[in-house]
């Protein structure tokens, strides 16, 4: 597999690994049948994100992508972190083969329902916010 | 140079020296066509037919039986389709297995879109075909009856002269894939009741891009190469002659010296096996623990994934593949390894070494030094192993 220099960095030295007990929200994507699962921990407050943690299980463009994925949205806004898409955790990369594209989808999922989290245990309305796909079971990403 | 410790010799191995060096003059000097009239084509004639003859040697073979093919997927796509063109008005069943090699597999499946029936057999927990299931499934219809010697992946040995038994008993040809045992574990084609067997260089010390096919005398199989009148007019095309010179020289070597050579290979690989084994928990061993080829290892390591294992290996020098979906670019992880009853996350954290020719004691010295801190530090990363732990202690 041809990776970047950034995605064998952020392989081999993960940002952000790890957990937040009582997180302001957590999500997590994917299911072991498939191959991919990550865990995202956000820490907000006043509506920033002052912090971010992830754990992954899956393959070199997993764990990179969640630790991309979590340092970018590190000290942003909830909205400044809505644009944190998986064309942007890619870039920030410097690009990803084309069968691990999926693995960027899925950080983006994953902050997203680690934001989807947060507003439920807050009861608040995230504008642009989609809620988190449930059948994710049944079908894997290529 | 760079610490490289090559443990993956069920994908290719290097050519061995001795064996560069018969072939080289094929290149260079020694360069006619073998269907040239001319001494320089005649030179070139002679050595690919004493290479035929050290490939019979090592099958107990007649010489009039072997023919050189460009490869194992080759010979493979050869007997099954060239048995069943020549056989179907006779029958229209063929029986296989399902942890074949893809070259089996896909062709099975062709033959399927154009009108056969085929039975692909279960295997048991460690990869064995049951020779009562295999009997239970022929039909007076079937022709062709398709199991390899050993597994690629798990390195199970299937019990062959068996099942070439049963299928002479019913009058059915038996072809076996022995592209991973052929210089691995000991063949006769006539004590095993064997066909048809595909064979292939690259896998014992010979290059890449040749293999041959045995087809015992008198064998109904049509060509599936057509053009000039090489290997006696049943597989055209120019000889690959240095190729098949050090097939022939590759198959002898590995021949003379496999008594030796499976001994020093069995203490490594169950050295490697239990020393993994012993020092990474949760890990379990796939393929059958004694009826295996002599360098295969391979191991499933509970919440992790397999490519993320092998780049941090890769990060160590050491070479080894994994069953894992993320490394084959499909969706799902290895046939084999699900058809054994491994749940698809256990068959995505599997990792394969395999041992050759150059392994020596401290390779596997090395790979047990490295190997379990880099499962380690995977699954502090792993939310499936946090799950896990969680539910332990919750217990």
């Amino acid at each position: 597999m041809e990776y970047s220099e950034k995605v064998m960095d952020h392989f081999m030295n993960p940002r952000n690994m790890g957990t937040i007990d009582n997180a302001s929200g957590v999500g997590r994507v994917g299911n072991a049948k498939c191959g991919d699962i990550m865990q995202v921990y956000l820490q907000i407050e006043d509506d920033k994100i002052v912090d971010a943690k992830f754990k992954t299980f899956g393959c070199g463009a997993a764990i990179a992508t969640s630790s991309m994925a979590t340092e970018l949205v590190k000290g942003k806004t909830i909205q400044e972190a809505l644009k944190v898409t998986n064309k942007a955790v890619m870039e920030a990369l410097d690009g990803l083969p084309p069968v691990k594209v999926h693995c960027s989808l899925l950080a983006e999922e994953a902050l997203n329902a680690a934001l989807w989290d947060y507003a439920k245990k807050n009861n608040i309305v995230i504008e642009g916010l989609k809620e988190p796909v449930e059948d994710i079971e049944e079908h894997c990403h290529i | 140079m760079e610490k490289l410790i090559y443990m993956d010799n069920a994908a290719t191995t290097p050519v061995r020296a001795e064996v560069l060096d018969n072939i080289i003059p094929y290149f260079t000097t020694k360069y006619g066509n073998a269907s040239s009239v001319y001494k320089l084509g005649q030179s070139s004639k002679k050595a690919v037919e004493a290479a035929r003859e050290q490939v019979a040697n090592a099958l107990g073979a007649d010489v009039s039986e072997i023919y050189f093919t460009a490869g194992g997927s080759e010979s493979d796509n050869w007997a099954l389709r060239g048995v069943t063109e020549a056989l179907k008005e006779k029958g229209n069943h063929i029986i296989t297995t399902k942890i074949e090699h893809h070259a089996i597999l896909h062709t099975s499946q062709y033959l399927e879109q154009i009108g056969f029936e085929v039975t692909y057999l279960p295997v048991d927990k460690y990869g064995k075909v049951s020779i009562n299931e295999l009997e239970a499934a022929i039909r007076p219809t079937t022709i062709l009856i398709s199991v390899m010697t050993a597994n690629n992946e798990i390195g199970t040995v299937e019990p062959i002269a068996e099942i070439g038994e049963i299928a002479h008993k019913h009058g059915i040809i038996f072809h076996t894939d022995a592209v991973q045992a052929v210089g691995h574990v000991p063949i006769d084609v006539n004590k095993m009741n064997i066909d048809l067997l595909s064979l292939s260089g690259h896998k014992l010390g010979a290059p890449k891009g040749i293999g041959a096919i045995y087809i015992r005398k008198g064998t109904k199989i049509n060509q599936l190469i057509f053009g000039g009148a090489q290997e006696r007019k049943r597989r055209a095309g120019t000889e690959n002659v240095p190729a098949i010179v050090g097939l022939g020289k590759a198959i002898e070597l590995a021949n003379e010296e496999m008594e030796d050579e499976v001994k020093r290979l069995v203490l490594l690989r169950d050295k490697l096996i239990n020393g993994i084994m012993k020092a990474i928990p949760y890990s379990r061993l796939n393929g059958h623990p004694t009826d295996r080829l002599p360098g295969n290892c391979n191991i499933s390591f509970a919440f992790v994934e397999g490519e993320s294992v092998l780049m941090l290996l890769d990060m160590n020098g050491i070479c080894a593949s994994s069953g894992s979906a993320c490394t084959s670019g499909s969706l799902d992880p290895s046939h084999v390894l699900l058809a054994l009853g491994l749940k698809h996350e256990e068959a995505h954290g599997s990792v394969r070494f395999t041992l050759g020719y150059e392994t020596t004691d401290e390779d596997v010295d090395y790979v047990l030094e490295k190997l379990p801190p880099i499962i380690e530090r995977l699954r502090s990363m792993s939310p499936l192993y946090e799950d896990y732990i969680n539910g332990k202690d919750n217990a």
